[in-house]
């Protein structure tokens, strides 16, 4: 199991262990995000389970396709580390990273 | 005093995310949902889908893990449905005879699968998408050695499902009645796109296709034609639509016809009972105030979210925006807006090159796009639509050209 630190809309952080066969999205649907709709079920065609990557590897921080690229650029609170939680696969290198749910659009 | 504060009556996305909207937004009450299936809320687009392909197992389309309910205090009543609702004692009657009252209800039933009328349709092998259950029976076939499938409907289902079969190793036919597939609901140059992707694929793909029935001894072997051609099949997938499940509402006195009538705050003419999702007919902002139901996942959301801030004070109308998505083999559709009444459309790109999008207009303005492996005009065209741009149809048809640029400028 992995740990991972999420900071919610209202500013409160808490760990959650997640297994690494999941998305970050599931590990934050099945830990009790409401806020994180992520309305698509996770095959990038919305942008509605966007976060931040606050604390982690690099490459965890840049969008993994162009078209979660371009769908992160459809937010108004796009960031330098913005991701779409659905398209991070948990890995042994997501082990402590912290990560912040984005503002609704 | 009532056996629950609020009943959520369908546990399907719009159902699922009343509930989980109305504990996020502070309701403390008591809270019911009934669902007749046997599964806690799931997600169903992927079993036309990932679920199908056995690219996802089941757990992973769980909307919350099935321990979440108990512990939000939602009363999950399963396997049971609704046989009629009394307004004025504001009491559900449910088929296993039992009764619950409520104080406030939300109706999300969601519709059931079209049937065909015609001769054969209740052999054995016929089949629906909608549910779990119709999806395993099916995959149960195909473990079992079904291989030629005939399809009848092309609509996004049905053209779905044929990506995933034909990737299956399985030989489909995919039927279509009009003169091209996706016609209720797109433009003739997304038909002739995906016509040709299927083609290409080995589906054999006939549209104008008229059947007179199934054929089979208990079990059907084959589709009818009207010119007398029977073409074998171990199974069929009819996906033709649905009818939405709206009888006992309609039965009890609220308006509607094709789905129940909703007002701006998705509320029908009973007394406290709401209606959201598939089953609900509304006044829609995005196609120019005509009444229609819209069904998608964005809607079914939206809609259940907008009801539960109602219930919990925060009542506002219902203005999201219409957004959807359809995966075939490596081809991703994202259509934003409405189409509906559209009088102008504008090819955006090659679709030789599997990636355009494709332009609606109605009296010059953009009222939506379907957008094909082109998530940069999804993005962009959004825009326009929510601006009801007008633009030059130059510039739109031009490819070389982001969307985002012919935004209209904001007086500052």
């Amino acid at each position: 199991m992995l740990g991972i630190e999420v900071i919610a809309r209202d500013g409160s952080q808490r760990r959650i262990e997640a297994a690494d066969s999941l998305s970050l999205m599931e590990a934050l649907r099945d830990n009790g995000f409401d806020e994180l709709l992520a309305l698509c079920g996770g095959c990038c065609s919305c942008a509605t389970c966007h976060v931040y990557v606050e604390e982690g590897a690099a490459e965890l921080q840049q969008a993994g396709s162009e078209d979660e690229n371009d769908l992160l650029d459809s937010s108004d609170h796009r960031r330098t580390n913005s991701r779409l939680s659905c398209q991070v696969m948990l890995g042994v290198e997501c082990d402590r990273m912290v990560i912040r749910i984005a503002p609704a659009d | 005093m009532n056996d629950s504060d609020v009943v959520i009556v369908g546990a399907g996305h719009a159902g699922a995310q009343a509930a989980i909207a109305l504990r996020q937004y502070g309701f403390t009450g008591v809270l019911t949902m009934i669902g007749r299936e046997p599964e806690p809320p799931y997600e169903r687009p992927p079993l036309s889908k990932e679920y199908f392909a056995r690219e996802k197992t089941f757990e992973r389309l769980y909307i919350r893990p099935p321990a979440f309910w108990g512990e939000k205090g939602v009363d999950l009543k399963l396997g049971v449905e609704v046989t009629a609702v009394d307004p004025a004692a504001k009491s559900l009657t449910l088929s296993d005879h039992s009764t619950v009252t409520y104080g406030k209800l939300i109706w999300a039933a969601g519709g059931d699968p079209r049937r065909l009328s015609c001769p054969g349709a209740d052999l054995a092998g016929i089949h629906a998408v909608r549910t779990r259950a119709d999806c395993d029976q099916l995959m149960g076939e195909i473990d079992g050695g079904v291989k030629i499938i005939v399809i009848v409907g092309g609509g996004y289902i049905g053209l779905e499902a044929a990506a995933v079969l034909t990737k299956l190793g399985c030989e489909v036919t995919l039927l279509e009645a009009l003169p091209r597939v996706l016609a209720r609901v797109a433009g003739p140059e997304l038909s002739a796109f995906y016509e040709k992707e299927h083609r290409d694929h080995g589906v054999d793909l006939r549209t104008g296709a008229a059947i007179e029935g199934f054929v089979g001894e208990g079990r059907i072997t084959g589709v009818k034609m009207t010119d007398g051609e029977v073409i074998r099949a171990d199974a069929a997938i009819v996906g033709i639509g649905i009818i939405p499940a709206v009888g006992p509402l309609l039965a009890a006195g609220a308006a509607g016809g094709d789905g129940v009538h909703v007002d701006e705050f998705c509320r029908t003419s009973l007394p406290d009972v709401y209606a959201v999702g598939d089953c609900a007919a509304f006044a829609c902002d995005f196609a120019s105030g005509a009444f229609m139901r819209v069904e998608s996942v964005q809607n079914a959301n939206d809609q259940a979210t907008c009801v539960a801030k109602a219930i919990c004070g925060d009542e506002k109308p219902y203005r999201a925006f219409p957004w959807f998505w359809s995966n075939q083999y490596d081809l991703r559709l994202q259509t934003c807006g409405l189409n509906v009444g559209y009088d102008q459309t504008v090819l955006r790109g090659d679709p030789a090159t599997r990636s355009f999008s494709v332009v609606y207009l109605k009296g010059g303005k953009v009222v939506a796009l379907d957008c094909v492996n082109a998530t940069k005009d999804y993005v962009q065209g959004r825009k326009l639509v929510e601006a009801a741009a007008t633009t030059s149809l130059e510039q739109l048809a031009d490819a070389e050209v982001p969307l985002k640029e012919l935004l209209p400028v904001r007086p500052r």
